[in-house]
């Protein structure tokens, strides 16, 4: 494998029914960003899929893309494995990326591990921080010229975030690694950014790996996208019961935030899996993180530990969330949130008055 | 029919994570355990086990101490188990780690090969997926629900996504990769427990691996190597309050959100 033939940015542009999936977008942003510190600065998103419109070849473009591979195959019309991984080890064979990225998504950490085998190069799974660096990151004396430069450092946290490792691909391409949703930053769109459309047209005959899709069902959301919200008002079994969510239901629509929750309370019935953050949930960085009645177990900490402030109200000054929390108040939330609510309604009330 | 589970022992997360003095993880001090994703496998194994006759083996690679998993599967209800444990198998990356078990596959029958989704050291859920291209077998992870069609020699699943549920169908033999919701294990029975300490676990080295090239085990065979370790420095302790009142709290709270421009 000659490691120099291998140039550029690619991502994998997760779409469901026609529609990008955020994590593309946030893929593009980190993709423009890394494209920075490599020799080729080219960032192209792969798409694959049945009648897919124009419309998302310039969505990708406004997002950062310089070119859209397109794969339009009824094979690869709803997401099964076998096709799209065999999709991807055709353009990996025919363009040569030197980096590959693939959401960390229910649909990426399945497709992101087949495709790496069948092209035999490494896979770095849920990477929450990528790099641009040297491997080995300082040089060992005596062997300064086998550094190697310009490659991929993918960071990730292991063990339900208690521990976290830097790793690096230095003899394989592409490089590759799943990124969890919610961590990169999407780029502001320009619609002036075009990208160009490169149409490719792989063998994509059945073997019999490839599945069957006998239904497809679509549990619909109700429920806000808690990746996006900028303040995140969380409750854990402390809150004490489905009803009592109202509290902070109250809470989060005076800050314009959105309610989200704990492993325990979707355990017991209260609220959706959608609304779950941790590790087996999602994991989030809001401006602002309330944490309500969470004790702070390492899989709910792994999913919030990046927000930017961390308010824990609990009862028990023991809970553990009070290790992570910037500002921790020990208390009754059955009385504290709702009289917050009051006091910042009362207080917003009076700022715009004034 | 033939089911082959893959295992793995991991160190117990439940009963909170254990650090030395230094601050790095303290693994000895924590319990060793079947991956909880692993054994909702082997309790689907053992339901069709119930309920067609399948003969149920499971396979695990690791340490020598790796043992104790398997002799918690024959409690279960296990019929086989096979240990695969080697000194050149060591540092091991998900490629190198899935080559090595594939090898030790190639030397067994199956009709559906089950696997957890994830372990709960390592979190990467891709030796399941990396294992099934190497025997070039169908692929369905994120397994909710499993039911098996013996005469058309198939199987369908609930598989997961982010936005719902697909009921998909593959021919077996295949690889499926289990959720911890798809089932809760059984107890080990006494019987069991019994039976544990007597059956013999098959235990096999590199040489015993079928058609796998040295170049591709171990830590000299794996892809991705890892640049920089170290267990989290736990975040810089922020300031805890106890107020007196609620009243108090809120003016607390009221006040930091002002000040951080929150509000």
């Amino acid at each position: 494998m000659a490691l120099e033939d291998y140039k550029g940015v690619y991502i994998f542009a997760q779409q469901v029914d026609g529609k990008i999936s955020p994590i593309a977008l946030e893929l593009l942003g980190k993709a423009r960003d890394l494209a920075k510190d490599l020799d080729n600065k080219d960032v192209t998103a792969i798409l694959l899929g049945y009648q897919l419109s124009d419309a998302l070849v310039d969505e990708l473009g406004a997002y950062g893309a310089d070119k859209v591979i397109v794969v339009d195959n009824p094979e690869l019309k709803d997401y099964r494995t076998e096709p799209y991984a065999d999709a991807i080890q055709a353009i990996v064979k025919e363009f040569k990326p030197e980096i590959l990225l693939v959401g960390a998504t229910a649909i990426g950490r399945d497709l992101g591990p087949r495709v790496s085998a069948k092209i035999h190069t490494g896979l770095t799974a849920d990477c929450t921080k990528l790099d641009i660096g040297d491997f080995p990151l300082v040089a060992i004396p005596g062997h300064e010229d086998e550094q190697k430069h310009k490659q991929l450092l993918m960071t990730r946290p292991a063990f339900g975030g208690n521990t976290i490792a830097t790793i690096a691909c230095p003899d394989y391409r592409p490089q590759m690694a799943t990124v969890r949703p919610g961590v990169m930053q999407k780029i502001t769109p320009d619609k002036n950014h075009k990208a160009e459309k490169i149409t490719f047209a792989p063998d994509l005959t059945p073997n019999s790996c490839y599945t069957e899709i006998l239904k497809i069902v679509k549990e619909v959301s109700t429920v806000a996208d808690i990746q996006a919200a900028k303040i995140l008002v969380s409750g854990g079994r402390g809150v004490g019961s489905a009803e009592n969510f109202k509290i902070l239901d109250d809470l989060a629509a005076v800050l314009g935030g959105t309610v989200s929750c704990s492993r325990a309370v979707v355990d017991a019935g209260w609220k959706p899996k959608d609304m779950q953050v941790g590790q087996t949930g999602k994991t989030v960085r809001p401006h602002v993180y309330f944490a309500i009645g969470i004790s702070g177990a390492i899989q709910h900490v792994a999913g919030m530990e990046d927000s930017d402030i961390i308010i824990a109200i609990n009862k028990d000054e023991n809970a553990p969330i009070f290790d992570v929390a910037d500002y921790g108040i020990v208390g009754d939330l059955n009385k504290i949130v709702p009289l917050l609510t009051k006091k910042i309604s009362e207080f917003l009330a009076a700022k715009n008055n004034g | 029919m033939k089911v082959v589970v893959c295992v793995k022992q991991v160190p117990d997360t439940k009963g909170g994570v254990k650090f030395k003095p230094d601050g790095t993880l303290d693994r000895a001090a924590m319990l060793a355990i079947m991956n909880p994703d692993d054994k909702a496998a082997l309790e689907e194994a053992l339901e069709l086990k119930d309920q067609y006759g399948a003969e149920v083996t499971v396979v695990t690679m690791g340490l020598p101490k790796a043992d104790a998993v398997l002799r918690e599967a024959f409690a279960m209800g296990a019929d086989k188990g096979v240990l695969v444990t080697d000194r050149v198998l060591g540092g091991a990356d998900t490629w190198a780690t899935s080559q090595t078990l594939a090898g030790a596959l190639r030397n067994l029958d199956y009709d559906l090969i089950l696997t957890g989704r994830q372990a709960i050291d390592g979190d990467t859920a891709q030796v399941g997926p990396q294992i099934s291209e190497h025997l070039h077998l169908p692929l369905i992870s994120y397994c909710e629900d499993l039911k098996v069609d013996e005469a058309a020699h198939t199987v369908t699943v609930k598989r997961q996504y982010d936005d719902g549920y697909h009921i998909v169908r593959a021919k077996m033999p295949c690889l499926v990769t289990c959720l911890s919701e798809l089932d809760t294990p059984r107890y080990m029975t006494p019987g069991g427990i019994f039976d544990a300490f007597q059956k013999e676990v098959t235990v096999w080295g590199r040489k015993d691996l079928k058609d796998v090239d040295d170049s591709n085990l171990g830590k000299a065979g794996s892809p991705t190597v890892i640049a920089k370790a170290s267990d989290k420095v736990a975040k810089g302790k922020g300031v805890k309050v106890t107020p007196e009142t609620p009243e108090e709290a809120v003016d607390y709270i009221v006040n930091v959100l002002d000040e951080k421009h929150v509000i």
